[in-house]
C-alpha cells in the first residue's frame, strides 16, 4: 500500500533520501574482510559508512571497525529508580489504605517494605536494561538493509553506503581483497 | 580442557539446528506420553478443586506437604540457570558456552512449575489473587505486605520476568540464523522474532554487554528469591525447626546444588538425544562435576549448621522435632531412616562418585550421581517441612502425621513430566545450545607453537 502523500513528505523531511548506494561484499574469512575494510578507510570512505556483518562476535576492533558509543549503562539506573518508586508506592499505599495497627507497631512496616522495594528496584533495572539493549542495538529494524543469508553460515559481510562516484572503486576494493561475491542494491 | 575441535559455522548451524529443522522419530511419542501424564495430573487437580483438599493427606496439623515441598524443589532447580549462566559469564569461563541456554531455559520452566504448586495447594486457586495482587479496590482490602507469602510472589515474578528476558535477548542472534535457514510461516515468525538483526559490530557489542550486565543484575535477584522462599518457613515462629536464621544461605546453596545437578543431567540427555557430542563434551561435564563437589560441600556445611543451631538452644519443642527427625521411635513414620537415606544420597554418594576424574567423565556415573542429588534434595525439603508440623506441641490437642495420598503423588510426579515436555517442545522451536556463543568460542580459540608442540589456547580481548 502506498504511503499517503503527507506521510511521505514528513518522512523525506525527517530522513532525507540519500544519494548513497549500498554495496555488500561477502568474504569467506575475517582476514579478507578486515583487509577490505582497511582499504576502504585508505580510499577515504568514512568508517561510519561501512559495517561488518558477522554471525558471531569478533573481539572488539579486530576487523578495524569503528568504536561504537552507547548509553546502555544509563538505562538500569533509570529503571531502578522507577522500580524503587513503584515498590514504595505499592507497599506504602496498601498499608495506609488499610491501616490495621498490630501490637501497637507503626502502620508502615519498613523491613518488609524494603524486601518488596528491592524486588521492584531490580525488576525495573532489568526491564529497562532490556529496553536499552533493544534500542541501543537499533532494533527493531523493520526492513533489513542489503543482506545475504550466507552471513549466518560463517561468511562475513562488508556493507558500504557509498557515494555513486565511489561505487566502482568500492567494488574493486572488495574484489581485490578476495570477496566471493559483491552485491549492490541497484 | 580444550578437547573440542574448531568447526565450520555451517556445520555448527546444521548440528545445533537439527532439533528444529528435523524431527527425530522418538520426539512426538515421547512428548505425547509426557503430555498424557500432565493431562492425568490436570484432571486430578480438577477433581481436587471440586472435592476439596480432603482427598490429599494434608490435615489440620500438617498443612504444608507434598505440594509445598515440590514448590521449593522446583524453585531450587530454577537456580541452576543463573548460577551457571551469570556467574560463569561474569567469570568468563570458556566451558560455560554449551551449558548456558539449557540452564536458563530450565530456570524458566522450573519457575513456572514451582509457581503452579502453591496455587494448586490453596485448594481455591482463584483466591490467590486476593493474596498476591493489590487489586481489590471495591472492598479496600489489600495484600498484607508484612507476610513472606507476599514477598514470595514479588521475588519469583521478578526472577521469572528477568530470566525470560535474559533468554529472549540472548536468542535474538539465533533467531536471525533460523530466519535465514527456514521458509514459509516459520521464516515469518523467526523474522519477527529476530527484529531485523543483521550482526553488525554495534549489535554484537551490545549483545556481549547485555550478557554481562543482565548477569550482574540477575545474580542478586537469584540470591533473594530462595532467601525469601526460605523465609516462608523461617518467619514462622510457631513451628519449631523452621524458625532458623541460617535458612536463607542454606536454601540458596541447596538450590544451586540441586539445580546444577539437574542441568548436568539435562545436558547429558540432550547430548544423547540430539547427537551433540562435539558441543557438550566430557570436559564440560568434568568441569561441572568439580564445581558440584564444592557446592555440595558448602551445602553440607549449612545442613550441619542448621541442625546444630536447632539443638544448641536446648528448647524442649525444638529438641522434640530433632528427636523426631533423627532418633528411632514410635512415631508412625520413620523420619530417621529417611534422614539417613537423604544425607547419603545427597552428599556422600554423589561426592564419592565425583571425586575420581575418570568417573566425572563417565556419563552414566554422572547421570546417576545427579539423579541421586535431586532425589535427595526433594527428600531434604520434605524432611525439613513435615516433621516440624507433625510434631506434637504443648497445648496442641489435635495432631496428626502426614501420609501423602495418590492425588499428591500423581501431581508431583507429573511436574517432572511437565518440565521435560516443555524443554523438549522448546528444543523443537529454539536452539538449546547458543549458536553464536559456540562460534565465538571457536573464534577465540587459537593454536600456540611451543617448541615442537602445538597447544590449543583461548585468547580474549580484555
Amino acid at each position: 500500500m502506498a504511503m499517503p502523500g503527507f506521510l511521505q513528505q514528513l518522512r523525506d523531511v525527517m530522513y532525507p533520501p540519500s544519494r548513497k548506494q549500498a554495496i555488500l561484499g561477502l568474504f569467506q574469512d575475517a582476514e579478507s574482510a578486515a583487509t577490505a575494510g582497511d582499504a576502504l578507510k585508505d580510499a577515504g570512505v568514512p568508517d561510519t559508512d561501512y559495517d561488518f556483518l558477522t554471525d558471531s562476535p569478533y573481539p572488539e576492533g579486530s576487523l578495524g571497525e569503528r568504536e561504537e558509543k552507547h548509553r546502555l549503562y544509563l538505562y538500569p539506573f533509570i529503571g531502578a529508580l522507577l522500580g524503587l518508586s513503584s515498590g514504595i508506592m505499592i507497599t506504602a499505599m496498601t498499608q495506609v489504605a488499610y491501616p490495621l495497627v498490630t501490637g501497637g507497631k507503626p502502620v508502615l512496616s519498613l523491613p518488609p517494605m524494603a524486601i518488596v522495594c528491592y524486588e521492584g528496584t531490580m525488576l525495573g533495572a532489568i526491564l529497562f536494561t532490556v529496553i536499552g539493549i533493544v534500542f541501543e542495538s537499533r532494533l527493531p529494524k523493520f526492513q533489513l538493509g542489503l543482506y545475504d543469508d550466507r552471513i549466518t553460515q560463517g561468511f562475513l559481510g562488508l556493507r558500504v553506503n557509498a557515494e555513486p562516484e565511489q561505487r566502482y572503486e568500492v567494488i574493486q576494493i572488495m574484489n581485490s581483497a578476495g570477496a566471493v561475491e559483491v552485491k549492490t542494491d541497484q | 580442557m580444550q578437547e573440542g575441535k574448531v568447526l565450520p559455522a555451517a556445520q555448527i548451524n546444521r548440528d545445533l539446528l537439527r532439533s528444529i529443522l528435523e524431527t527425530p522419530r522418538w520426539f512426538w511419542p515421547v512428548v505425547s506420553l509426557l503430555g498424557l501424564i500432565v493431562l492425568a495430573a490436570s484432571i486430578t487437580v480438577g477433581i481436587m478443586i471440586n472435592t476439596g483438599l480432603g482427598i490429599t493427606g494434608l490435615n489440620y496439623k500438617v498443612v504444608w506437604g507434598f505440594f509445598i515441598t515440590n514448590f521449593v524443589f522446583w524453585i531450587g532447580i530454577s537456580h541452576a540457570g543463573v548460577m551457571l549462566s551469570a556467574i560463569l559469564r561474569l567469570a568468563k569461563a570458556e566451558w560455560r558456552r554449551p551449558a548456558t541456554r539449557a540452564a536458563e531455559v530450565l530456570t524458566i520452566f522450573s519457575l513456572m512449575t514451582a509457581m503452579i504448586m502453591p496455587i494448586i495447594h490453596t485448594g481455591r486457586p482463584w483466591r490467590i489473587l486476593y493474596w498476591a495482587f493489590p487489586y481489590d479496590f471495591a472492598r479496600g482490602i489489600w495484600p498484607n505486605i508484612r507476610t513472606p507469602l507476599v514477598w514470595d510472589p514479588s521475588a519469583i515474578l521478578t526472577y521469572l520476568t528477568s530470566s525470560t528476558l535474559f533468554v529472549i535477548i540472548a536468542l535474538v542472534p539465533d533467531f536471525a540464523v533460523l530466519r535465514d535457514r527456514t521458509t514459509g510461516w516459520p521464516k515469518l515468525v523467526y523474522t519477527l522474532l529476530a527484529m531485523g538483526w543483521e550482526g553488525n559490530p554495534r549489535q554484537w557489542k551490545l549483545q556481549i554487554i547485555a550478557g554481562v550486565l543482565l548477569s550482574a543484575l540477575i545474580l542478586p535477584v537469584f540470591v533473594s528469591v530462595h532467601s525469601i522462599v526460605s523465609w516462608d518457613f523461617g518467619m514462622a515462629v510457631a513451628i519449631k525447626s523452621w524458625h532458623s536464621t541460617v535458612f536463607a544461605p542454606y536454601f540458596v546453596v541447596g538450590a544451586v546444588h540441586s539445580g546444577v545437578s539437574a542441568v548436568v543431567f539435562a545436558m547429558i540427555l540432550l547430548r544423547w538425544a540430539y547427537g551433540w557430542q562435539d558441543y557438550i563434551r566430557h570436559e564440560h561435564i568434568d568441569a561441572l562435576g568439580r564445581l558440584l563437589i564444592v557446592v555440595a560441600t558448602g551445602w553440607f556445611y549449612f545442613l550441619v549448621m542448621e541442625i546444630i543451631f536447632g539443638i544448641y538452644g536446648l528448647e524442649g519443642d525444638e529438641l522434640a522435632v530433632r528427636a523426631l527427625q533423627f532418633l528411632p521411635g514410635d512415631y508412625g513414620v520413620a523420619y530417621n531412616v529417611w534422614m539417613i537415606i537423604f544425607v547419603g544420597i545427597t552428599y556422600f554418594l554423589p561426592v564419592i562418585l565425583w571425586l575420581p576424574k575418570a568417573w566425572r567423565r563417565n556419563l552414566w556415573i554422572m547421570s546417576a550421581a545427579c539423579i541421586s542429588v535431586n532425589v535427595g534434595m526433594w527428600l531434604e525439603r520434605y524432611l525439613l517441612f513435615v516433621p516440624g508440623q507433625a510434631n506434637k506441641q504443648f497445648q496442641t490437642f489435635t495432631w496428626n502425621d502426614y501420609l501423602p495420598q495418590w492425588p499428591e503423588a500423581l501431581i508431583v510426579g507429573a511436574t517432572f513430566a511437565f518440565v521435560s515436555m516443555l524443554m523438549l517442545l522448546f528444543s523443537r522451536v529454539f536452539p538449546l545450545v547458543p549458536l553464536y556463543d559456540i562460534k565465538e568460542g571457536d573464534i577465540l580459540r587459537t593454536e600456540m607453537q611451543v617448541g615442537r608442540r602445538t597447544l590449543t589456547a583461548t585468547f580474549r580481548e580484555d
